[in-house]
This record gives structure tokens, sequence and C-alpha cells, in this order.
């Protein structure tokens, strides 16, 4: 693909100027922008939910926050980070990395992507918008257990409308990605040629088809319980409230995959690169990644071990969980061989991944001791399950892409960014995260249980340290923001095509920054 | 223009996702209002559902002129036809919810609260239920007193009839594919025609069968669990109905009007692909909701 040839190409762009260009743009490099910055903004706004949280519990007692503020807050942290951070920054990385790196010249289906994007600052404004009314937001925690969920006011059914759309969102933004790949890759790219990013995204988006209709089935028996006199969840009309926990979690387990998946591909293409020789094991990361999507729709009552399932029923959850670990440790061993004995620079997208696969690894095993039956009797609802899920979405899912941020700004804007800066953001990054959530392991294990705002004495050191790690780790996110503004306005040096010495893949066959449209003929791979 | 990129199709730059997400926001809000009984609820739906409407006119009107000017090549047909299937399996793990919901609900915890009086002192459990004293089945004509009272639809009746009339109307629209394919314009109107009609018909059974529900057998939303799962499948899959016999009277028009030609037609089979699935979900209401 030469410089000149798509450069031709661009005369035959015709679109709106300023803010008409991203409300109405069908260009997948436009839309996956939009969902990037998107998700940026709605990381701190669940961020600074996060600080009031760690604010409060930064000594015993109530002094910050009163405590119906603070469920809003922890329910309202986490709905924000998953559906508001983490799922639209991995769309905003599928949009502008997917179609370069199957050499397309865009989504298969570009008006239902920019409607995929714009349905979310609709939801978002009604989410947030419950904070402001008569009897607050949500504060029955994200996973909204009926009976708690069915009380509450006006805020609750502001969030599950919001879910909805968040849904409708979802599901259409998966369908795209499917059609895309399925039907948009460039002759000579096939399958099992393409990066793993793709395959990764390909399987998150039909766990996305398969589990968020259930979510809004459940989310819709709420409704109708709350409102329509229905009694799904009630025992005194035959219904059960267990009935809720099973439908969410049918949906949650493989959310939580959707949320990890594709920072596994994001990681499998930055180890490589900066290791300079090619995936260990291409085949089996794919072959695992399959797995764990299958695994993810039979393992759900494992987060619902204490509510008094048939013993049979708990055995099953927990040997299945436990099965999960298998293709996990196939592709944590698939990077670490991948970096034996390569050629390994440190920049600071490979310093993230490096870091990823460590403290993944490290909620990976915490993620183990949970799906032990008696144990997690002791540690269900405690902050060793907050401590763990941190492990796995902050040092997972949000450390993942922060280092693709690095790992594909260059591409992006055609700058390179500081690497000294950068450098420093990772370390302040990753020290702050472990300041933060190591000590809530001691804490869970002593018995302080989650989603309240006040605590036992003996708890106050480990929450002293954690509150000064989340306060730490939040300022060192501003660098962040700086650094990405910095290579935006282009006032560093320039990015070659092909940016890494080891980056292997068609998207660093284009220019840096790549034309409007990338592959309008398609490229051939060999 | 960006109008045609390599041999694929790209859309020039749109407002109607927009629109269509304005829409939705003051749809959703409305309702949020409706149900916290807010005065102006009604008016501000009414707003959301005429933006949406708006929107179809506008989005639709685009693909169908797009499609009429030949723009969607064999490549950009093949999109289509993956993201309807997609679609179509969103929609059956959707259902697939509320069937789960019943399966548990019957099979599971109403047996475990009736055999433990740990959790409810004297629950009895069974199936149909409205709670923890099980149903009172009545006959149609007595007076009801007490929730727990009501009877159940039966399978041979209309509903029977309704299973008949949807597996015909799948029927017929196949044989109206087929005369489409064999370009025989008249055959292609009327058994379409004939399909929508069953789809109307069907509905139009429904709804009577729900006044009779409601008006003489006290089964409501309300009733229980029985209630609860009976409406909500079936008024999930009538609203799916509805929609489905609506796209198929739209495509009826586009066809009276012309369109489509033998080699080329994903819109009409997208619509009698929705409808096979809305059939297909029947047959598993009228056995799991009716029958067994």
């Amino acid at each position: 693909m030469s410089a000149a040839h798509t450069e031709a190409h661009d005369h035959h762009d015709h679109r709106p100027s300023g803010i008409m260009r991203w409300l109405t743009t069908t260009n997948h490099k436009d839309i996956g922008t939009m969902y990037l910055i998107f998700s940026l903004t709605m990381f701190f706004v669940g961020g600074i939910m996060a600080l009031a949280i760690r604010a409060e519990l930064f000594q015993p007692g109530l002094q910050v926050v009163n405590p119906e503020l603070f469920n809003s807050l922890t329910t309202l942290h986490a709905l924000i980070m998953i559906f508001g951070a983490i799922m639209p920054g991995f769309v905003g990385f599928a949009n502008w990395l997917i179609p370069m790196m199957i050499g397309a010249p865009d989504m298969a289906l570009p008006r239902m992507n920019n409607w995929s994007f714009w349905i979310l600052p609709f939801a978002f404004a009604l989410l947030l918008g419950s904070l402001f009314t008569v009897g607050g937001g949500p504060a029955s925690g994200w996973t909204l257990y009926a009976p708690l969920s069915v009380q509450g006011g006006a805020g609750v059914d502001m969030t599950i409308l919001s879910i909805h759309m968040m849904g409708i969102s979802s599901v259409l933004g998966a369908i795209n990605i499917i059609v895309t790949i399925m039907n948009m890759r460039a002759p000579g790219m096939n399958l099992m040629k393409m990066p793993l990013f793709v395959w990764t995204w390909l399987i998150t988006a039909f766990l996305l088809i398969a589990a968020m209709p259930v979510l809004a089935g459940a989310v819709t028996m709420l409704l109708t319980d709350r409102h329509f006199g229905t009694a799904f969840f009630d025992p005194a009309g035959g219904g059960d409230p267990v009935l809720f926990q099973h439908i969410f979690w049918f949906f949650g387990h493989p959310e939580v995959y959707i949320l990890i998946l594709p920072a596994f591909g994001i990681i499998s293409q930055i180890v490589p690169t900066f290791s300079r020789k090619p995936l260990f094991g291409y085949d089996s990361m794919v072959f695992a990644t399959a797995g764990i999507a299958f695994l993810s729709f039979i393992v759900w009552a494992h987060h619902m071990f204490t509510v008094g399932m048939p013993l049979a029923g708990e055995l099953f959850f927990m040997y299945a969980t436990m099965l999960i670990a298998v293709p996990t440790g196939v592709k944590v061993f698939n990077w670490v061989a991948t970096m034996w004995r390569g050629s390994i620079t440190l920049e600071t997208p490979m310093l993230f991944a490096l870091a990823v696969v460590f403290l993944f690894t490290i909620g990976g095993l915490s993620g183990l001791m949970l799906a032990i039956v008696p144990a997690d009797f002791q540690y269900h609802d405690t902050y060793f399950v907050v401590a763990h899920f941190h492990y796995v979405l902050f040092s997972g899912s949000i450390m993942a892409m922060m280092g693709a941020t690095y790992y594909w700004l260059p591409k992006w804007t055609g700058r390179m960014y500081s690497e000294g800066l950068g450098k420093t953001h990772f370390w302040l990054t990753t020290i702050f995260f472990n300041v933060t959530f190591f000590p809530q392991h001691f804490l869970g294990l002593a018995g302080m249980p989650r989603r309240i705002p006040d605590y036992s004495v003996q708890f106050t050191e480990f929450n002293i340290i954690s509150s000064i790690g989340a306060f730490g780790l939040g300022l060192a996110q501003l660098l962040f923001v700086y650094i990405i503004i910095q290579a935006v306005r282009g006032k560093n040096e320039k990015a070659t095509a092909q940016v890494w010495e080891g980056a292997d893949g068609l998207e660093w066959t284009v220019d840096s920054p790549p034309p409007y449209h990338t592959f309008e003929t398609p490229p051939t791979v060999k | 223009m960006s109008a045609s990129n390599g041999d694929y199709f790209l859309p020039d730059p749109s407002p109607w996702p927009l629109v269509a997400s304005v829409g939705l926001f003051t749809l959703a809000g409305g309702f949020v209002m409706l149900v916290n009984e807010v005065n102006m609820a009604p008016w501000v739906m009414l707003a959301g559902g005429l933006i949406i409407a708006f929107m179809m006119f506008g989005w639709f009107g685009i693909v169908v002129l797009e499609s009429e000017a030949g723009k969607y090549n064999a490549h950009v047909d093949v999109s289509f036809r993956m993201g309807m299937l997609w679609f179509i399996f969103s929609e059956v793990m959707f259902f697939g919810g509320f069937f789960g919901a019943l399966f548990y609900l019957r099979n599971l915890s109403i047996p475990w609260l009736a055999e433990t009086d740990i959790l409810w002192m004297g629950y009895e459990g069974g199936w149909p239920t409205a709670g923890p004293m099980g149903a009172e089945l009545i006959a149609a004509d007595t007076p009801i007193s007490s929730p727990s009272q009501f009877s159940t639809i039966g399978a041979w009746g209309i509903p029977v009839w309704n299973t008949l009339i949807l597996l015909s109307s799948s029927v017929t629209v196949t044989i109206a594919h087929w005369e489409l394919k064999k370009n025989n314009r008249l055959g292609l109107i009327v058994w379409l025609a004939i399909t929508v009609l069953l789809g109307f018909l069907f509905l139009y059974l429904q709804g009577f069968e729900y006044a009779h529900a409601y008006a003489d057998l006290g089964l409501t939303l309300g009733t229980g669990v029985y209630g609860a799962t009976f409406f909500m499948l079936t008024g999930f899959h009538g609203f799916h109905v509805t929609i489905g016999a609506i796209i198929l009277l739209v495509i009826l028009i586009r066809c009276i009007r012309g369109h489509f030609k033998p080699d080329h037609h994903f819109g009409f089979e997208a619509a009698a692909w929705y409808w096979h699935f809305v059939d297909t979900v029947w047959v598993g209401l009228f056995i799991f909701v009716y029958v067994v």
C-alpha cells in the first residue's frame, strides 16, 4: 500500500465539518475516536466516585457521604466502569483497529456503527440523572439483586432503562464486529491468519450477543415486578429472589470475559512486537479463547455459592470454574514462552503488557481460591472479592487498554508519545494500583464486608493504605490525559509507518496517521 | 462522493442514528415518568415514539432508495444477511431468559419451597400457582374472590388454532418467496397478503384471549408467577408478532410498488426469517406454556 495511492483517494472524502462531522459520521476511525474519548471520560467519572468511596473508608465511622449515597456510589462506580469505561473502550479499539488489521475499507455496517456509539451518551445521561431524583440513584449494587432493587424510587427505573439502552448499543456493536470480521477480510486473510486481537473480539462479540439480551430480560422482569404486579422475584406470588441472581449471572459471567478477552488480544499483539518474535502457540491461543468463552456459560452460579444451592450444583459449578484455569493458563504460558529468548525492549506498551501478565495472574489465582466452595463461604461479599476483581479488571482490562493506547497512539496521531512520561505514568499506576488493592486481600480475609460505609476499627490501617493508594492512582491518570493530549496536538517527533521495529500486521503498512479510508482496494495477504 | 469505495458500498454521513438515539432517550425517559406517575409522561412517550417513527421513515427510506438504485452488491448483501441472523440470535437469547425463568420456577424453586417448611411454613407449591397456597382453579363463570382463584387457558381452544394460523403463515410466506424467485408478481403479492392477514388474525385472537383471561378467568399479570410467566412470554411474543406483521406489511407495499427482483430481495428474506423466528418461538410457547 503506497502512500501516494492512499492520498489519491483522500480527495473523495466528503464530510461535514465541526460538530456535524462527529454527530453524523459513518467512518470507523471517527467512531473509534469517539468511543475512546467517551470511555476515558467515563473512566474519570467512575474514578471520582471510587475516590469518594475511598475517602469515606479512610477511617472508621461516617464522615464524607451518607450511607444511602455511599450505596449509590458503589453501584454507579461499577456500572460506569463496566458499561461506560471498559466496554466502550474496547469497542473503540475494535473500531479503529479491526478494519485496518483485516484489510477492510471500514466496518461492514457504518450507519449502525454510528448508532451504537450515539446511544451511549444518552444512556449514561439517564443513568447519571438518577442521582438527582427523589430517592437518589440505584443503591442495590451493580448486580441489582432483588428484592433490594424492587425497592427504591425513580432512580432504579432510570437505571433499568439505561441498561436497556446500553444493551441495544452493545448488541448492535457486536453484530457489526462479527459481520465485519466474517465478511470484510482482505483476500488471503483467512481466519487462522487474523491477528489475535481480531480473534478475541470475534469471540467477545459472540458473548455480547448471547449475554446482553439475557440481562435485558432480567431487568425487564425487575421492572414488571416493580410496577406491573408480577411476582417473578417474590415468594408471596410463587417467585424466588434467587431466580434474579441466576438470570443475572447467566449474563454476568460471560460479561466478565467480555471485559477481559479483548485485553488478552491486546497483550497478544504487544508482547510479540517487543520480544521481536512471533506469538508462541497462535493456534492454542485461538482455541483457549474459544474454550474460555464456552466455559463462561456454565459457571455462573459460582457467584452465588452461599444462596443455598443443592450440593450437586455447588460441586458442578466449582469444578467447571476451576476448568477455566486451563485455557487461561495456556495463554499465560504462551505469553511467557513468546518472551523466552526474545530480544526484549521495555517501551511503555511492553511495560504495561508485562504488568498485565503478572498482575492479572494474581487476580486469576485469587479467582481460583474463590472457586472453592467451602473457601468461598468465607470470602463471599468480603473485600477479598473486591481485591480479586480489581486485579482482573484494573490490572487486566484497564491496564491492557493503557498499554494499547501507547502502542497504537503513534499510528493514530502520527506522533510519538513522550517515552519518559509514559514510563512515569506506568510506574505510578502500577505502584499505586498495588498499594490500593493488595491490602484489600488482607481486609477480606480478616472479614471486612464489601459495600458498607463503616467498618470495625481493627481494619483501619489497611484501609488508610488503600485510600492513599487510590488517590495516588487517580492523580496519576491526569498524567495519562496530558500524554495523550501532547501526542494528539502534534508537539512530539513524527512516527513512521512501522512505528515499532518488531511490529507485524497490516495496520503498520499504512501511514501514521492512516488515511481517512484505509484499504479502499483490499491488500493481498500472503 | 464516497458512495462506492472499491466494491463495497460505504454510506455518506447520516443524521438518522442520532435522531434514533434522541427518540430512544425520549421514549425511555417518558416510560420512567409513566411508571412513576408523572402527569406529562404520555406526551413525552408520544414525542419519543413520533421521533422514532420519523427516524424509521427517514433511515429505512434511504436504505430502500439505495437498494433500488443497485448500490448493494453481493458483498454488501452478505453483510446484511449475517447481521440479520445475529440479530435474530440475540432475540432468541432474550426469549431464552424468560423460558429459563419459567423452567426454574416451575421445576426447581417452587418444589423446593414446598418441600421444606424452613423457608415458608405450609407452602403448597404445584403448578399453576399464584402463591403459597397454590391455585384454586375455578370454572370460567365463577365470581372471583381472591387472587389465588383463577383458571388457565386450555391449549386446545384458541391456542391450537393460533398455532395452526402461525404455522400456515410460515408456509404462505415461503410460497410468496418461491413466487418472487419465479418473478410471478401476482402470486407474490397474493401469498404475502395472505401471510399478513394470518398474522393480524393471530393478533386479534390473542387479544381476544387476553380479554377473556382478564374478564372471566381471573388470570392477570398479577396472578402470581403463573400469570407473570404466561403474560410476559406470550406478551413479548405477541409484541414481536406485531413488529413482524408490520414489517411484512411494509414489504407487501414495496412488492405492490414493484420493488425486489428475483435475484435481489434481501429485505423480503429478512422479513421472512423474522417471521419464521416468531413462529418457532410460538411453537415453544405452545408446548411449554399451554400444553405441558
